[in-house]
């Protein structure tokens, strides 16, 4: 199977064949892997070098001349970096464009906490207008980048990982989906967070929704799977509680508790690998079980 | 209702400019600082620019950017002299109702390219402004982004500086108002800054309209081009 960033790296080759008004901008990360859209594309696949509040600021520039551009590097580099540039050239300016992230929050644990980023969908949420994809699998991500770069002059995120589930699911850029449904609570995972949630709840009588579009966030799905005084277990892939407001803005009007599940803020300092740092965030199966059942006790079958 | 087709020159002149300006400060005199921009701007939209009221939105139009959005009253009345701002809404400067802010919003704004206030934000944006023209095969429309001398300590611009130079970007155009105002600085430093990014650069007068024409106007196949413009320092009281 190839990484959501390889296909990333042919989607939007092919997008760039097919629609005049996209522009890809790099800083020199994934450019091995479009040359042939450079090569065919000189104009529109543009790399700035090691400059990122560059790659922002150029991004937004090819919009406002009516351009769409899309915006790629690791995500503390796209984001948390120059945020500034983020906030004010494409959201002040009113300007729309699609950034594309790769790496996250623990892809190369033995590169170290220089290139992690779990707080960029939080970052994020301090601005208005983004809509936040988090394919958890290569055709979602295809799928994802399309309808993101699709989306008119919106202001899109899409967070790639190394981290995928086996499968891909039918995802449509703005809705959960029901992977399974049960009476004992609703247990939310985002994007690659899936394969993780679904061994924790094995043989639990609960909800799963899955969510690779976070923002807007399909309040309407979780009211409809919640029903009545619900408990909601969200699992993401970033920092633990980035989700956690906009549950409990969809479910205001009901009584209910929230858990929020994800990467801790303490830094580690450990380098290893993705499946050392799921553990260590307690994202591995058996954790997540542990903290599932702990939050959900009195709708928990007896053992 | 009657309808004209004519052209009408602007109502404006240049000097009527400490007049509008005084719309927005109460004030006709105006110190140095308020200024700094007055001539380079004037000359630039009055002669240079292909930019008007009426092509605003013309995909082959002019670009300008004020990436210096402080103190904005002298950008705001070119474009009302020019006819882009209704001179009834100067006196409103600042206040909840105005489109017009202590920094410009290009939301706000008619005929404003970005909005400003934070260093360091313009020149990027020029250049991918520049960079998107050209993808479009719009390769006559020029793009402008004027800063100050101290706003180049914003590393963001040398980013876009050190990109422009070797991208070949002979459509983007930098307006450095020098009004001696950065705090760490060499003599020359500014020129030699774009020169070795491959600039083409030329330093002027700023309130010589005729050295700023020329300076606008010099020719520079294959490179992007700086014009700096000297003014008064802007803390010359307390320098003393």
């Amino acid at each position: 199977m190839d990484s959501m960033r390889d296909r990333f790296a042919r989607t939007v080759t092919e997008l760039l064949d097919q629609d005049p008004r996209v522009a890809l901008v790099l800083a020199e990360i994934t450019r091995d892997r479009v040359e042939e859209a450079e090569r065919r594309h000189p104009d529109r696949v543009i790399n700035v070098g090691i400059r990122e509040q560059l790659l922002v600021g150029a991004g937004a520039g090819l919009a406002l001349t009516g351009m769409r551009p899309v915006v790629h590097t690791f995500a503390g580099f796209l984001v948390e970096r120059p945020f500034e540039q983020v906030k004010l050239d494409f959201g002040h300016q009113g300007a729309g464009g699609v950034l594309v992230s790769a790496g996250g929050s623990y892809d190369w644990p033995a590169g170290g906490f220089t290139h992690m980023a779990p707080g960029d969908v939080a970052l994020l949420d301090t601005l208005d207008g983004w809509t936040v994809h988090v394919p958890g699998h290569a055709d979602e991500a295809e799928a994802l980048l399309r309808h993101a770069v699709a989306a008119g002059d919106d202001k899109v995120y899409v967070r790639l990982s190394e981290q995928a589930n086996r499968d891909g699911l039918g995802v449509d850029g703005t809705r959960m989906l029901t992977v399974r449904e049960g009476r004992g609570g609703v247990v939310i995972a985002v994007g690659p967070m899936l394969d993780n949630v679904l061994a924790a709840v094995e043989g639990l009588d609960v909800t799963v929704l899955y969510a690779t579009t976070v923002r807007p966030f399909d309040g309407e799905a979780l009211r409809r799977a919640a029903g009545d005084g619900p408990d909601v277990v969200i699992v993401e892939p970033y920092l633990a509680g980035t989700s956690t407001a906009a549950a409990n803005e969809a479910l205001q009007s009901v009584p209910h508790r929230v858990l929020g599940l994800g990467v801790g803020r303490r830094e580690l300092r450990r380098y290893g690998d993705m499946a050392e740092h799921l553990r260590a965030h307690g994202l591995d199966p058996a954790s997540l079980r542990a903290r599932i059942t702990d939050f959900l006790p009195s709708r928990m079958p007896a053992a | 209702m009657t309808t004209t087709t004519t052209v009408q020159a602007p109502a404006y002149g240049y000097a009527d400019l400490p007049r509008l300006m005084a719309l927005m400060t109460g004030d006709e005199k105006h110190g140095p600082a308020a200024t700094s921009t007055l001539d380079a701007l004037w000359v630039l939209y009055d002669r240079v620019l292909r930019v008007s009221p009426g092509t605003v939105d013309d995909p082959g139009r002019d670009r300008f950017l004020l990436s210096k959005g402080h103190g904005p009253m002298a950008y705001y009345a070119v474009l009302a002299a020019q006819g882009f701002v209704p001179v009834d809404v100067l006196p409103g400067f600042g206040s909840y109702d105005s489109p017009l802010g202590h920094h410009p919003d290009r939301l706000l704004v008619p005929g404003a390219e970005i909005g400003s206030g934070s260093l360091g934000h313009g020149l990027p944006i020029g250049v991918g402004s520049a960079l998107g023209l050209r993808a479009q095969g719009l390769t006559d429309p020029a793009v402008w982004v004027l800063v100050g001398d101290a706003e180049l300590d914003e590393g963001s611009n040398h980013e876009a500086i050190a990109y422009a130079g070797p991208a070949g970007l002979d459509r983007l155009h930098v307006l450095v108002i020098d009004n001696s105002s950065a705090s760490h600085a060499r003599p020359g430093g500014l020129a030699a800054r774009f020169e070795a990014a491959g600039w083409s650069t030329a330093t002027v007068d700023g309130r010589d309209h005729e050295a700023l024409h020329a300076a606008y106007t010099t020719p520079h196949p294959g490179r992007p081009h700086a014009v700096i413009a000297r003014v008064e320092p802007k803390n010359v009281t307390a320098a003393r």
